[in-house]
């Protein structure tokens, strides 16, 4: 307990008394912290446009004219309890035949065919989204097997549209993973670099002191007791740039909410501000595993010789 | 307490030492003497651990200090005390920092550092220098600093290297009454020096060395190359 006292103490002390390279290596670190975040906004961002396209996509089954209410509901029952479903819409045949005639209230040839048919030509139907783009064909797949859908003898389901969208479908979902795949290949190169970076600039402050730390060992000090002050360092540095980095931000995000929302889609403002304590722990996270990492690893380096 | 057996040491290709055989009792007063690069830093480096002679042993009581690993070595090290030529002072810390690190080492107390390092201070008149960096003080101060950490832990072997080297006659009688109070005390010391006044006011066992081979071992020595 008193050597841990003395070590955070020692660490302190000497941040104070290298503000140079402190400073700088708080700089630097930021520098990397503020690349992180905007590669987590970025994310959001893409993550974001392609749930709203994922979303622009669905399945519709639609039912013959004489089928009950309560089999249609029975099958989206069924169709709520399979793996890969989001959310199913049963929509009455009233309300096909109202969706009709709003989709169609400018063509006039088309409601007065209507008219004269005096009856609804419409069934019903049920609007299917998946959790994945991937998962529709398999869910196409079983409401057509014909076990799930008889009525009697007959199946109750005069058509499923998503073979006529599958090419569609398909595309999109190749875009999706590659877009997807491609965000975290960028991600990860911006991260490493950055990481390499914060890596040399504290191995560059603890080379800095590697006469002193050939001293503290003449002196009969212990590895732990040498390096415990570097690591504390290390943790500050990380600690102080971490704060820096979620100042920065908070105008930052302002004006991207305010000016680019539109561009962008999303409202970065309230997505920082709702996101604040998983961005401020991510990033803190990260700062601390690089610079406890690269002092632990630096100081080895001298403390060995 | 200090034995070297047929040690080398090489650096690159050069000799630094050759074939030394040396045997130091405790509460001995050493002068290694020699000119320059005669080999005397080396002999005192490899007591510490702080070189691995090419060949032969040297051992510290029964302890092979080469083959010592390295939590054993830092053990070794609380127990000696080194005065370096180039001071080696911590430079970002003051000099009773430089003091109190030495002490927190061992594993000293708060109250022992409080008492100790303060009353080392006065003992080598640095008193009103506590809180003074080390590149704030003169030559003389600094020595004395360093002398002060070395001692600090009243270590069983003082080794003092070149430790009036860069500084002027009162400064470095006042070294050298230091050192000898330290030897009345109890603690053996080795001293590597080419200062002639130095040797032969102290009169102690004299080691010389030549081109890395002892070539003269006197009881009660005077300085004569």
């Amino acid at each position: 307990m008193q050597n841990l006292r003395r070590i955070i103490r020692a660490g302190l002390i000497n941040f104070k008394r290298s503000s140079t390279v402190s400073l700088a290596a708080v700089l630097v670190m930021t520098v990397m912290l503020c690349v992180f975040v905007g590669l987590i906004f970025l994310q959001a961002v893409l993550t974001y446009s392609l749930d709203q396209v994922k979303n622009q996509v669905d399945v519709t089954v639609y039912f013959d004219l004489d089928v009950p209410e309560s089999q249609i509901s029975n099958l989206k029952k069924t169709i709520d309890n399979l793996s890969g479903v989001a959310t199913t819409v049963y929509v009455s045949a009233e309300e096909t035949l109202a969706n009709f005639k709003e989709r169609h209230k400018d063509d006039y040839l088309t409601l007065q065919a209507l008219e004269e048919l005096g009856e609804n030509p419409l069934g019903a139907q049920i609007n299917i989204k998946a959790n994945e783009v991937s998962q529709y064909e398999a869910i196409a797949n079983f409401l057509e097997k014909e076990t799930v859908l008889v009525k009697g003898e007959a199946s109750i389901i005069n058509k499923i549209d998503y073979h006529q969208n599958k090419q569609v479908i398909d595309r999109l979902s190749a875009l999706i993973k590659n877009a997807r795949n491609l965000g975290l290949l960028v991600i990860g190169i911006f991260v490493l670099i950055s990481a390499i970076i914060v890596f040399n600039t504290i191995r560059l402050a603890i080379y800095i002191a590697r006469d002193e730390v050939k001293v503290m060992r003449l002196v009969g000090a212990s590895r732990r007791y040498i390096s415990g002050p570097f690591i504390i360092e290390g943790i500050i540095y990380g600690f102080l740039a971490t704060i820096l980095t979620m100042v920065i931000f908070y105008p930052v995000s302002f004006w991207l909410g305010s000016r680019m929302t539109n561009f962008l889609g999303l409202d970065m403002y309230r997505y920082y501000l709702t996101n604040f304590f998983e961005i401020f722990l991510i990033i803190l996270v990260a700062s601390l595993v690089l610079t406890i990492f690269s002092s632990l690893f630096a100081i080895l380096r001298y403390i060995n010789k | 307490m200090i034995y070297f057996n047929k040690v080398s040491k090489f650096y690159d290709q050069s000799l630094i030492l050759d074939d030394i055989n040396l045997t130091i009792n405790n509460n001995e007063f050493v002068a290694l003497i020699g000119h320059s690069g005669a080999g005397k830093t080396t002999l005192t480096k490899l007591i510490v651990g702080e070189e691995k002679p090419t060949s032969g042993s040297v051992f510290f009581e029964s302890k092979e200090v080469n083959k010592l690993p390295a939590g054993q070595i830092t053990k070794l090290r609380k127990r000696i005390g080194v005065v370096f030529q180039d001071y080696r002072l911590l430079p970002h810390k003051t000099a009773y920092e430089n003091i109190a690190f030495a002490m927190e080492a061992a594993g000293k107390t708060d109250d022992e550092i409080t008492a100790d390092a303060s009353y080392v201070l006065d003992l080598v008149n640095l008193s009103d220098r506590l809180w003074h960096f080390p590149d704030q003080l003169s030559g003389g101060e600094k020595q004395r600093l360093a002398i002060a950490r070395a001692i600090i832990n009243q270590p069983e072997l003082l080794i003092a290297d070149e430790p009036t080297g860069n500084l002027d006659p009162v400064a470095t009688n006042e070294v050298i009454q230091i050192l000898k109070k330290i030897h009345d005390l109890g603690t053996t010391v080795i001293l590597a020096t080419h200062n002639r006044a130095v040797v032969d006011s102290l009169r102690p066992r004299v080691v010389t060395l030549e081109k890395g081979k002892i070539t003269r071992d006197d009881k009660h020595g005077h300085y004569a190359i």
